[in-house]
This record gives structure tokens, sequence and C-alpha cells, in this order.
């Protein structure tokens, strides 16, 4: 009922045809987006790391949180404590201090990294988890936003997003703080696959 | 005195509060500056962003059938809703079907337009605002400030008593670092029990019949993840045509709210979890309306960034509860008259009319050149303010008629020299209640004209 009100007023009520423009790529010349996407990822709160030469994943994550007693990840390398296909409800993810997930591309002008819930496990874990550990393979990061939606199908899986750094709000006084509703850290683990 | 001054004059009642509210925003807007000159093609990018928002405008009918389309393919039950009330009751009736008693909000200026918490809080339902600024003035029992700062009126002492009283914080306790704790602490409960989940839009892609929730804090996604209903309610004008074009609006929309290349979380929701339910609720509540006046449509295009609330002048200085509406400052006096022209009749004067909304509008909304045009409507349609209507009414005989003019131009300059300050700073005086009067020249440039033009 109402739909056919809206639709009609609209048709009633719009303006003549505008074009659509067409969006550049405004590609930047810098051949390297590597460097700007680690700066801008530091900028926004993130730890950034490049293990090639690095004594394994496990050992940098134990470095890393060596208090941590909950991990979860629904990636095979990782030694998770959690096994994230036979959790009885997504609550029971309240108790994981480190999530560690594979993002699909990052974004240099941002220091935004695309994951969906196929990397996730969980559509929650990303957020529920006290410190989030960011897989992302170096040749997968782009320069800007428009050509990270290029390369990615937003609608391939029911959820998506960009994370750009821990959870963070200044909606007191203005202030900075680190940790609100989601995770209190975002370390990116920057490793080319084989 | 309009309602907008009369509060906004006792706002400044407190000096030292007014300035550090003045420079609170003022450094976001700094904060934004550096952003855009970041990004050489930022001029671009907006004039892309008003083109976008132009075309989907005049095409808005297929985008919403075809987004709701694409929406339904994808497992989405989608609503529509003609006004707040019709919105408030497809909700409750959502809610009603799963058996909801718990709910978790993320912000949505829209269900704020709606009073969509007051409705469902009557009907027996838990409401939990989820992100911190909304949950401080959801507790203090206040409206919004700001639609990207909700509690950017309150200071920290305020706050820390606030959550002792309702958090059982300590006492005296200020440091935002620990309020914030103690609130994530207290929404946590609240995330791992709630039945449903409520999150404003962003952005609504047409092509993929998917929704955008952007937030810094995660709370819209804690709160989606969790519970097994979501709904995401969404005025008409979110709607934008592909997914490539959330390239624009993503670049554009952080860094002219916060000054942040982007919010931490951009969240892509398509299709319901397994075993879930999402709603998708369109609102119009009188955007149709606007859409069909020629002047006023580019309102539509809002993106909802605050950029403009940063830098107004008046803003600064009254703060966002001295307008009396959800969405306060610049845009929201262009959005509000459409809505009710003699309620919000003082808003549009709410403005010295310096441009500079339209100057960091990321959509390039004409904001200043819409509130001088709204001040017309409102003149014509008769809701001046008596004073206001005989001064500009005199104003207008004495400006359209040269003798007359030079007259009074002779007996102002004569009386401001000469009168004792009672017969010229009185109660019919308003400009001069906190300014001096300007020094007088000693001749109209008419007569200087006359005097000089032979050498």
């Amino acid at each position: 009922m109402s739909k056919s009100k809206i639709i009609a007023a609209i048709q009633k009520n719009k303006p003549a045809e505008v074009l659509l423009p067409s969006i550049p790529s405004f590609e930047t010349g810098n051949a390297k987006p590597f460097d700007a996407f680690v700066a801008t990822a530091e900028a926004g709160g993130s730890q950034v790391f490049r293990i090639s030469d690095s004594p394994g994943l496990n050992t940098v994550i134990n470095t890393l949180f060596p208090e941590a007693v909950n991990i979860a990840s629904p990636l095979p390398t990782v030694r998770s404590t959690i096994d994230l296909e036979k959790i009885q409800s997504t609550t029971d993810l309240e108790s994981v201090d480190v999530a560690v997930i594979k993002g699909q591309l990052g974004v240099a002008e941002n220091g935004a990294v695309w994951v969906t819930e196929a990397d996730c496990g969980q559509r929650v874990l990303p957020f529920i988890t006290q410190h989030l550990i960011i897989l992302l393979d170096p040749a997968d990061i782009v320069h800007n936003m428009q050509e990270a939606y290029q390369r990615i199908p937003v609608d391939a899986t029911g959820f998506g997003l960009f994370i750009a750094g821990p959870s963070k709000t200044a909606d007191i006084e203005q202030s900075l703080v680190i940790g609100a509703q989601g995770a209190r850290s975002l370390t990116i683990f920057l490793e080319a696959s084989q | 005195m309009n309602q907008h001054a009369q509060k906004a004059a006792e706002f400044i009642r407190n000096e030292s509060r007014t300035d550090w509210h003045d420079e609170a925003l003022w450094f976001i807007r700094s904060k934004r500056d550096k952003a855009a000159h970041g990004i050489p093609e930022w001029e671009e990018l907006r004039e892309l962003a008003s083109q976008v928002k132009s075309h989907v405008l005049s095409k808005l009918d297929q985008y919403l059938e075809q987004f709701e389309a694409r929406a339904i393919q994808n497992g989405v039950q989608v609503h529509w809703a003609a006004d707040a009330e019709e919105h408030n009751r497809i909700v409750h009736s959502i809610l009603k079907r799963h058996q909801v008693q718990h709910l978790v909000k993320s912000k949505s200026m829209l269900t704020e337009e709606c009073h969509l918490n007051d409705y469902l809080i009557e009907r027996g339902i838990e409401v939990v605002d989820t992100d911190l600024g909304e949950r401080i003035i959801q507790l203090k029992g206040e409206p919004p400030s700001h639609i990207v700062m909700p509690a950017i009126h309150l200071k920290k002492e305020e706050v820390g008593e606030l959550f002792h009283e309702k958090l059982h914080t300590e006492k005296g306790a200020t440091d935002p670092k620990y309020l914030t704790e103690a609130a994530r602490q207290h929404l946590r409960q609240k995330f791992l029990t709630a039945q449903a989940a409520i999150t404003g839009v962003n952005f609504a892609i047409a092509e993929t019949g998917g929704v955008v929730v952007c937030t810094n804090e995660g709370n819209a996604d804690m709160g989606v993840h969790l519970a097994p209903v979501q709904i995401h309610c969404m005025g008409i004008e979110k709607i934008i045509p592909k997914a490539e074009h959330l390239g624009i609006f993503t670049r554009l929309l952080a860094r002219s709210a916060t000054g942040q290349p982007i919010t931490i979380y951009t969240s892509h929701y398509h299709r319901p979890k397994t075993g879930g339910a999402m709603h998708v609720v369109i609102v119009d509540n009188g955007r149709t309306a606007q859409l069909g006046r020629e002047d006023f449509r580019n309102s539509l295009k809002c993106i909802r960034c605050g950029a403009c609330m940063n830098t107004c002048p008046i803003y600064r200085r009254s703060g966002g509860h001295s307008y009396g509406y959800t969405v306060p400052g610049p845009i929201g006096s262009i959005l509000t008259p459409g809505l009710d022209l003699k309620k919000y009749s003082g808003l549009p004067f709410a403005s010295t009319l310096c441009g500079s909304c339209s100057d960091v509008c990321p959509v390039k909304i004409n904001i200043h050149e819409q509130l001088y045009r709204w001040r017309q409507v409102i003149a014509e349609q008769g809701h001046l303010p008596a004073a206001k209507r005989q001064s500009m009414k005199w104003a207008g005989r004495v400006l359209s008629r040269p003798g007359w003019y030079n007259f009074f131009g002779k007996i102002g300059r004569w009386a401001i020299r000469r009168l004792p300050r009672p017969f010229l700073y009185n109660r019919f005086n308003e400009w001069g209640k906190d300014r001096e009067l300007p020094e007088p020249p000693r001749q109209s440039f008419k007569e200087w004209y006359r005097e000089n033009k032979r050498l």
C-alpha cells in the first residue's frame, strides 16, 4: 500500500532525468601502494608486521599476546583453541581473546582491509574478539577505494566489510579511546602467499 | 525572539562553556580540512558525489524498486513506510512476531526522527542504544545534539556523574578511558542478550540489494551478528546505483565527518545470517514532498556527515539542542521548514549566510542559498514574527524611495552621534543588545561624491 503511494509521489515530484557521471579510477601514479598502506594503517591505530622471515605465525601470536587463553581462527595454520564450526551459539565467542582471519584486499589510502564472512568463520568473530589479527598478502594492496570496489564483488557473500583499525570512540569530550565495543587492537601481518 | 534564538541565549549564558563547545567543533572542522587536503581529487569527488545524487533523485522510483527486487532475491524482507507512525508500527510488528523483549540499536537519525525508542519502550520492549554517545544521552534522557557526536555538548565530569549513578562507576571518575571501558562492559552484556538489532543505513545499493553501515565502535556489527533478527531502517534517499559509487562516498564521508580517512568499520549486509532474519524498512516521512520542491530538493543529497554543523558559527555557539530537531545545524534548518513551516520558521534565520556550510558539504548542497530561499518563503507565507515583519516592511519602503532613504540616512547618522544611550540601546534595538552600533560616517557616500566629483 505505502509502497505504491511512495513510488507514485516520487514519479510525480522527481526532476527531469540527470545523467549518471562515469567514475574515473584516480590513478595515483604511485607504483608502490605498499608503503602508503603501512603508514595509513599505523596512523589509524593498527600494528603492521612483515613476517616473511618470522619464526612462524603461531610463535608471533604467542609473543604478541602471551596472556591469550582462547584463540579462534578458521585458518588451518593457526593453533586454535576454539573450533568455530562446533560452537553452539555465537555468544560463546565472548571468551575469545585473539581471532586470526585472512584479509582479501588492503587499501593504501586509508589502511582498510576487506574481509568477508567466508574469512571469519562466524560473522561476529572480528568484533567480539578482544584482539584481531588479519593476514594480508602485500600483492593484494590497491591504491584507493575506487580500485578496491572494482576488485570486490560486494554481494559475493552475505556479509563483507572494510576494517580500518581497532574499535574506537571519541564520544566523551573528543578524547580518543581505543577499544569501544569491538576489538581492542588490530594487527596486520603482511605475508606473501606461496 | 524566535525559539532558536531563545534557546541559544540560554546556551551562551555560560561563556566558558560556549567557548569550549565552539573550540571542540572547530577542532573537528580543522581535522576535516587536513583530511580533505590530503586528497588531490577532493573537489572532483565532491562534484561526482553531487552528480550521482542528482541522478539518483531523478530516477529514485526505479532505483528503489530495483533495490527491493534484489534484496528480496537475497532473502531480505522489505517494508515500506509512508510516515514515522507507520515506520514505528512496522518495526514493532516485526519485533512482536519474533517475540523480542530486548533490543539493541546502533545510531540511526531516522529512528530518532520517528521517535522509535519511545514508541517501543511504551510497548514494553527494552531499547538500548549502543553507540557510546547515544548511550550517554539515552541514560541522561536527552535527544542527540549532533548527528555524528550525539553527546558533544556534555563534559566528561557530567558523563562521569551519570555513569556513577547508572553504571556504578567510581564517584568522581572522569577519565574517558575508564568511562568508555565501563560502557564497554555494560554494553557487552546487552549485546549478548539482545534478541534483535536495529541499525540505520548509510548507503543502499540498488544493483545488489545490500545496505552499508559505517561505525567506528563496531557496535552495529556486535548487535547485528549476535541477535537473530536484524532490522535496517533507511530513508528513501539513501539509495546509490552501484557498489562502485561507494568508492566515492566512503572516501568523502569519514573525512568530512571526523577527518578520518575512513570509518573503522564499513559493513556491507546482503543476506541474513544462517537461521536469522533480515528486514529493511524504507521510509518516506516527508522526503517525497521535499523532492517536489525544486528549490530545496538538493537537501535530499545529504549523507549525514555533520561537516556543516562543525563549521557553522551559529551551531558552534548555540549547541544542537537549540534547533529543536533531530538533525540540527545548517542542514537541519533547510530540512525542517519542509516538515512544518510554522513550527520551524525560526531556523532558516539561525545563520549568518556566510556560506561555509556549502563550502564543506561533501555532496555540494547549496545550503546557504536554500536558507535564504526559505526565509523568503517564510515571509511570503506570513510566518515572520511581527517585529521582523514590521521592520522589513519599513526597510522596504525606505530602500525603495531615494528621498526617504537620504532623509532617514541623515537622521540615523545624527541620532547615533547625538542621542543619549537609552534612546539607542533599548528593547527595540535587538542588534545593539550585545554590540555597539557602528561609528556613523560624517556624510553619506552620495554627499561625498557630490563634493568630490569635480576634483
